[in-house]
């Protein structure tokens, strides 16, 4: 296995093999940081940035200053060379002469690809619209094997916004290559996962899948809890949100009858779909996610730009 | 009654639903063509009802992927020497390229002309493609 120069545009890029690869390594280096703090000396991490981010960007920023490394880039596509009209191929094909590794978000679904057919280095999608955002993936995956020791047997409760949640797809499509995961998706009927990527999951993997509107029904049962921000922008109807969004609040008392190594994910920003009391909750690691994630990051890193094997 | 003559040499595209030769007659490029070219419109047919046929004489070199999409009762029948020596069922192709743009308005395709989008044909649909950069399915429509 050798995932050297290699892009992460998509999880599926990826095989389960090189996935598990990347997670072990995160969690080696998250338990022995030290033996890793030299490991990119020398390489450079270029941030494209078109669109606001903060975790995803400081984290990638934070993965590669751990391994020794530096980082140039732009957070704000209108202080750069974008604002003048440049394309992505352009844009690229300049700063892969000043970076080793770029990682790229853009409001635009499918931009991380085209900038990945005009690049000589790895290029990693940090999240394009509502499409994919594969290393939050790897975020939640090293997050799951750390508590729970496999990625496997699991039954997985998605709960929130599942239509234009990217780090919903992602997981979704991710998790359903690993052994025995079935799926509960929990959201209001506006925000429903995209019929055709239900299908394909199904259709590719076989895998168990039900969809409801009620969270309460299903939370005795699940393994992981991912939620998600209802977003009000989302609806053409003011009185449906008001209506839906507390029903997908997630409240500690309603944790009463969850299994006691239930795991609480999030992608994080939350607003307010989980309530702070959660926070003190055992079962709450989306804090720890957002940490383990820079291990995730510095393992990628590490892997596509062959400093490690 | 109407009477054309059969061509010796070419391709005659039958079975086209009614009111669809003209479109396909453009989307081919067949006005472009330097040969024969005969467009029929509302021929009487036993199948169905009225049809449209297109015969093409002395030209055997088109693209004919895109009659799938459009419609797929047209049958394609190859003359040589007077004689059909091959009929085809149009399919859906499985690939796709430069022949329709992706609708989701989100995507790259829709903004960036250095991204052409390539569609598969979705195994979960028999009539819409993925785009090779957002993954959303758009379905073809004449």
């Amino acid at each position: 296995m050798n995932l050297t120069g290699r892009h992460l545009i998509d999880p599926n890029d990826f095989t389960i093999e090189e996935l598990q690869r990347v997670i072990d390594l995160g969690l080696e280096i998250y338990r022995n940081p030290s033996n890793y703090a030299s490991l990119c000396k020398g390489k450079i991490l270029g941030t494209l940035f078109y669109e606001p981010s903060t975790r995803t960007r400081l984290s990638f920023e934070s993965a590669m200053l751990r391994m020794g490394g530096s980082v140039l880039g732009f957070s704000d596509s209108s202080t750069s060379s974008v604002s003048k009209g440049e394309t992505i191929a352009d844009t690229i094909r300049v700063l892969d002469g000043y970076a080793d590794v770029l990682v790229m978000r853009h409001p635009r679904e499918g931009a991380p690809k085209l900038a990945s057919e005009f690049s000589s280095v790895p290029v990693v999608n940090g999240g394009d619209g509502g499409h994919q955002h594969p290393t939050q993936t790897l975020a939640d995956l090293i997050t799951i094997k750390n508590y729970r020791g496999e990625i496997a047997n699991l039954k997985v409760a998605f709960c929130g916004d599942l239509l234009f949640g990217r780090t919903v797809h992602s997981l979704l499509k991710t998790l359903s290559r690993f052994p025995n995961v079935s799926f509960v998706l929990i959201s209001p009927e506006q925000l429903k996962i995209p019929s055709h990527l239900r299908d394909e999951i199904i259709l590719n993997n076989n895998v168990e899948i039900i969809e409801t509107q009620s969270l309460e029904d299903h939370i005795s049962d699940i393994d992981i809890l991912y939620m998600t921000r209802i977003q009000r922008e989302r609806f053409f109807n003011e009185e449906e949100y008001i209506k839906l969004k507390d029903s997908y609040i997630l409240y500690r008392e309603k944790l009463t009858k969850a299994k006691d190594d239930l795991l609480i994910l999030h992608p994080l920003p939350r607003v307010n779909e989980i309530n702070r009391d959660v926070d003190a909750d055992s079962r709450a690691k989306y804090f720890e996610q957002a940490k383990l994630g820079v291990y995730a990051r510095m393992a990628l890193m590490a892997l596509i730009l062959g400093v490690i094997e | 009654m109407l009477n054309v003559t059969s061509i010796e040499r070419g391709i005659v595209i039958d079975h086209i639903s009614s009111g669809k030769g003209l479109k396909i007659f453009q989307k081919l490029n067949l006005d472009k063509l330097d040969a024969p070219v005969v467009l029929l419109m509302n021929v009487s047919s036993k199948v169905l009802g009225k049809k449209d046929i297109i015969k093409i004489q002395d030209y055997i070199d088109l693209d004919l992927r895109i009659l799938g999409l459009i419609d797929p009762n047209i049958t394609i029948n190859i003359i040589e020497n007077d004689q059909i020596v091959e009929k085809k069922n149009v399919e859906l192709p499985v690939r796709v390229k430069g022949l329709f743009e992706c609708k989701n308005p989100r995507c790259i395709t829709s903004i960036d002309s250095y991204a052409e989008s390539e569609f598969t044909l979705s195994p979960c649909s028999k009539t819409k493609y993925k785009c090779s950069y957002c993954e959303e399915l758009t379905e073809y429509k004449l």
